[in-house]
């Protein structure tokens, strides 16, 4: 579905949307919800293991933002990879077969969770290193750059990354060679059990953008036409102007920080988690979309069964699909090299 | 005696030097608030207050060096990396700074530190979360290296590394922290450099430390059975090396099968064999072979997974072929 932007208009008024639009992103946004929840699910009966970070509370982020993308422009992000693995168009299927360990997972079995990838999709790979690929995104920006043309790169990171050497310098580079990359801060307000206040020196975190001369900006991340706008106006500045940006995007997660931790506890109230819970991009796109007449019950309902469905035949698609053949536990370390 | 775990006797390690020595202190990501991300800091902030038990921000490399620093001018520092794979951040510190500045300082500042936490493979955590770092630092010259394979030595290996005036790298494990064992009341010291015999067998030495040695001790008993007897010989400290206690095992039983988690080449092994061929040439009845993680990243599969890493049936293989069994 964000493929198809293609021929989005380009300046500020990008993000602007029509009623089809609205029906795709909230779309987007349940079937990440859904699929988000069957892993909570398959996790607790040990289908999906290792570390596994859900999405639930910030799709507004990513679905803002890879639906103003081109097929053609790149994805980078962290650990916390489903729901904009989703949104970039890698399928139910391949993603949650990745979850469960099998051969048709996006990497065959060889990441799970935390390293999504898809070449078909210009999906660059969930990272698990805190800060390791925002240098990585610049390089995506720098071969753009050198190669021409008006391709962008969505750089997808936590809040918590700022505070790490790798953001000050890949974001300086990018800022002192113009490089057309779009740094999309997922500002949730805890890295693990760490509150934003505790970590940073400022809290404003997109003025860090000044240190770099880069253009800046925060937007609320619970209201994906806002993203879109924002991102719209990135984009613009990095295909016209081959500009970077730095986009603080405030947002919350429902969860915990992983599978493994508690929703809440000694670093946030439940009362706090009620509060942000209250504003859930779903239901802020859904009333918005219900004030404009283009959604009633009975078609959120119907949407949620068909949702529904495609994550269950995603959940199908994985359990038939067979573990990685022992010998793949050799393969992928070094290309055979054809030059 | 107290049967505590692997993270508690740590704790206690922690509680015990900072009481003892004000200025010892802990720092590290979700060290205070958090008690710990594998709760090894559990209490410690209500007990020594946010002054000695600091919550950083995501900044290895940042805190590293706030260690090294506070070390040159009289703290002694514990650095906790939330794991050994976030501390390659701040290698630059622990090798190019901590490691060398006596050296450099032509003996003027030592460096009263201790680099520690988990190493190595858990649970399907894949490629970036599940390396073994030690034959890394194991490689640098002014650095200690310590790897417990037991609640035991992880306290009183703890307690000595708080005490060193050197830069003391620690490795613990995410798999060992609730791994129980005795520990006595009371104070003791296990002093580093010193290999322990885990356990008397004439056929065979079994060399190995850290998380392996469990996995050892169940291969020895596996092995029994059969009326094999192994010596399991725990180093403790991979640096410095125990050259000693490995000579006297390899030249009673003349036969030695090196146990490590890591990759194989230029691994912890590939020292040990370097060492029995040097000093116990003589004594050898067989060739050393060792085992060790698949010469690849970890992969996320279950099943790959399980191939990729040393166990049970590949360390038995391993012993019955250095005594000819097969
Ligand atoms: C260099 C490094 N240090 C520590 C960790 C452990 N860790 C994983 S995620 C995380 C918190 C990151 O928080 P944030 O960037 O805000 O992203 P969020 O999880 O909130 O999406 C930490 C400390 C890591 N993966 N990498
Ligand atoms: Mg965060």
């Amino acid at each position: 579905m964000a493929k198809k932007k293609a021929d989005a208009p380009a300046g500020s008024t990008a993000g602007a949307t029509d009623p089809s639009t609205r029906a795709e992103l909230l779309r987007s946004m349940l079937l990440q919800r859904r699929f988000e929840e069957r892993c909570a699910e398959a996790y607790a009966l040990g289908r999906i293991g290792g570390f596994c970070h859900l999405y639930i509370g910030q799709e507004a982020c990513g679905t803002g933002v890879i639906s103003m993308l081109r097929p053609d422009d790149y994805v980078i992000t962290t650990y916390r990879d489903h729901g904009q693995a989703l949104a970039r168009g890698i399928t139910p299927r391949a993603v949650m077969a990745e979850l469960f360990g099998r051969s048709d997972g996006c990497v065959r079995g060889k990441g799970g969770s935390m390293h999504l990838f898809d070449r078909a999709t210009n999906f660059l790979g969930g990272h698990g290193i805190v800060g390791g690929h925002v240098p990585i995104g610049t390089g995506v920006g720098f071969a753009i750059k050198y190669r021409g043309g008006d391709q962008a790169c969505a750089c997808f990171m936590g809040e918590s990354v700022v505070n790490t050497g790798a953001f000050h310098e890949a974001l300086n580079m990018a800022g002192l060679w113009k490089l057309p990359v779009v740094y999309i801060i997922e500002n949730n307000r805890y890295g693990m059990g760490t509150a934003l206040e505790r970590a940073s020196a400022i809290h404003d975190i997109y003025q860090r953008g000044a240190a770099y001369d880069m253009p800046r900006g925060v937007v609320d991340g619970q209201d994906v036409l806002a993203v879109r706008q924002a991102m719209g106006e990135a984009l613009h500045r990095a295909r016209t102007e081959s500009m970077p940006t730095l986009l603080e995007v405030r947002t919350y997660r429902f969860m915990g920080h992983s599978m493994s931790d508690a929703v809440s506890g000694t670093y946030r109230s439940k009362q706090e988690l009620e509060e942000y819970m209250q504003r859930d991009p779903i239901n802020v796109l859904r009333q918005h979309m219900e004030s404009l007449g283009e959604i009633d019950d009975a078609r959120m309902a119907a949407m949620d069964d068909e949702v529904r469905a495609v994550v269950q035949d995603a959940w199908d698609f994985a359990e038939a699909s067979p573990e990685p053949a022992l010998e793949s536990l050799y393969e992928d370390v070094l290309v055979e090299t054809t030059t | 005696m107290p049967i505590i775990t692997y993270r508690d006797a740590l704790n206690q390690a922690l509680r015990e030097e900072m009481q003892r020595d004000d200025r010892v202190f802990l720092m590290g990501e979700e060290v205070a608030v958090y008690q710990g991300a594998y709760k090894v800091s559990k209490g410690l902030l209500q007990e020594f207050g946010e002054m000695r038990v600091v919550d950083t921000p995501i900044t290895e490399l940042g805190f590293a060096g706030v260690g090294v620093g506070a070390a040159m001018v009289g703290l002694r520092p514990v650095i906790e990396f939330m794991t050994w794979n976030f501390a390659l951040l701040a290698i630059d510190q622990v090798v190019n700074a901590a490691a060398k500045m006596l050296y450099m300082s032509g003996g003027q500042y030592p460096m009263p530190m201790v680099f520690r936490g988990p190493n190595g493979a858990a649970l399907q955590l894949s490629a970036q979360h599940s390396q073994a770092w030690e034959s890394w630092l194991a490689h640098i010259p002014g650095l200690k290296v310590v790897s417990p394979g037991t609640p035991y030595d992880a306290k009183g290996l703890l307690k000595a590394a708080i005490r060193d005036d050197n830069p003391v790298v620690f490795f613990e494990g995410e798999m060992m922290y609730n791994h129980k064992g005795e520990v006595p009341d009371g104070e003791y010291i296990v002093p580093i450099g010193k290999a322990d015999l885990k356990r008397e067998g004439a056929h065979c030495t079994l060399v190995t430390y850290g998380k392996s040695v469990p996995l050892a001790l169940q291969v020895a008993d596996t092995m029994a059975k059969d009326g094999i007897e192994l010596d399991v010989l725990d180093l403790r400290t991979i640096r410095p090396l125990d050259t000693e206690a490995l000579a006297t095992s390899v030249r009673k039983t003349n036969r030695v099968v090196v146990l490590e988690e890591g990759w194989e080449f230029c691994g912890v092994g590939a020292q040990i064999v370097d060492y029995c061929q040097r000093d116990c040439f003589d004594d050898l009845d067989a060739p050393v072979v060792r085992v060790h993680q698949a010469d690849v990243p970890m992969p996320y599969a279950k099943n790959i997974e399980k191939a990729a890493k040393p166990d049970l049936a590949k360390t038995v293989a391993a012993v019955r072929k250095v005594m000819y069994l097969d």
